[in-house]
């Protein structure tokens, strides 16, 4: 079996990993646009579902975690659960209690 | 038997030591460990997102930040995961070779984007935003800086791990040493992820 399509224990062959890393590499392009470019009403969720997709195909894909045990998924989902608790209370703290 | 026992020992060889979930000790410990880089860095991230606007009477980030100077440093950051994984591929193949290379390969990616981010420091320094000038200075220093001291510390986990793999010094199971640098490097991706979109790309 060559090189490339290889597959192996947990994971994706060499050639499937440069499929992802050009798709992530094409919404970065996109999202350097969106300073170009006015995207109107369309920017900020445009931007932010772009962030998302890239984070989860980074995650999924290189960090094998749609591959692996869902323990793992489980202890770093609830690590990015609690890190968004934490941004959404401090949010909340500045603009309805102090302000 | 024999062969039972034999495949046993091999097994447990290739997987490293396993808690009784069955899993890598190691790779849970490490998914624990980036579990918990997670509240440290959306800390951080809270933190200037909320002062961003504060900039008293330093720059804007508007008037500072060079968006297709950051956009190329993203690039190399975001190709530095695809050589790390074909890194961590390669060890699974037990390809000693191609594994150094693109081990190599990720850290010189990695040593460019901390090049970039020094030059960014001290270009807006000269454009008069230091540490104390504003609260978004700070706060943006510190995110960013957390961010560069992981990138360069991920750097030397993966020279070092070229270095005991040439000195074939690695007793357990090689191919999980190198998914757990893997695993940390690619942690430092995504968080650039957030913060090229939150930080650089929506004004504040």
């Amino acid at each position: 079996m060559s090189e490339t399509t290889e597959h192996h224990d947990h994971g994706m062959s060499d050639a499937g990993y440069i499929k992802i890393a050009l798709i992530l590499a094409a919404i970065t392009a996109l999202e350097v646009s969106t300073y170009y470019v006015d995207f109107g009403p369309l920017f900020m969720p445009s931007l932010m579902i772009m962030m998302i997709v890239k984070f989860v195909m980074v995650v999924s894909y290189f960090m094998h975690l749609k591959f692996d045990s869902k323990i793992f998924s489980f202890l770093f989902y609830t690590g990015l659960a609690l890190a968004l608790f934490v941004y959404i209370v401090a949010l909340a703290t500045f603009k309805f209690f102090i302000a | 038997m024999a062969d039972t026992a034999l495949h046993a020992a091999d097994h447990a060889s290739d997987h490293g030591h396993h808690s009784s979930t069955g899993l890598s000790n190691n790779k849970l410990a490490m998914w624990l460990f980036l579990g918990s880089e997670c509240l440290l860095f959306g800390g951080l991230i809270s933190t200037y997102m909320l002062y961003r606007g504060r900039v008293s009477d330093g720059p804007h980030p508007s008037q500072i930040y060079d968006i297709p100077f950051t956009s190329v440093s993203s690039f190399v950051l975001l190709m530095s995961s695809l050589t790390m994984v074909l890194a961590v591929t390669a060890a699974q193949r037990k390809d000693d070779r191609r594994t150094n290379l693109w081990l190599t390969v990720t850290a010189v990616l990695g040593a460019t984007f901390v090049g970039g981010q020094v030059y960014e420091f001290t270009t807006f320094i000269r454009e008069g935003l230091g540490f104390t000038t504003s609260l978004f200075g700070s706060s943006f220093y510190t995110l960013t800086g957390f961010h560069g001291v992981h990138v360069s510390v991920g750097v030397i986990f993966l020279l070092s791990t070229v270095g005991i793999i040439k000195k074939n010094k690695i007793t357990g199971n090689k191919s999980e040493v190198v998914e757990l640098v893997g695993l940390y490097w690619h942690f430092v991706d995504i968080v650039w992820i957030i913060i090229f979109t939150l930080v650089y790309l929506i004004p504040a």
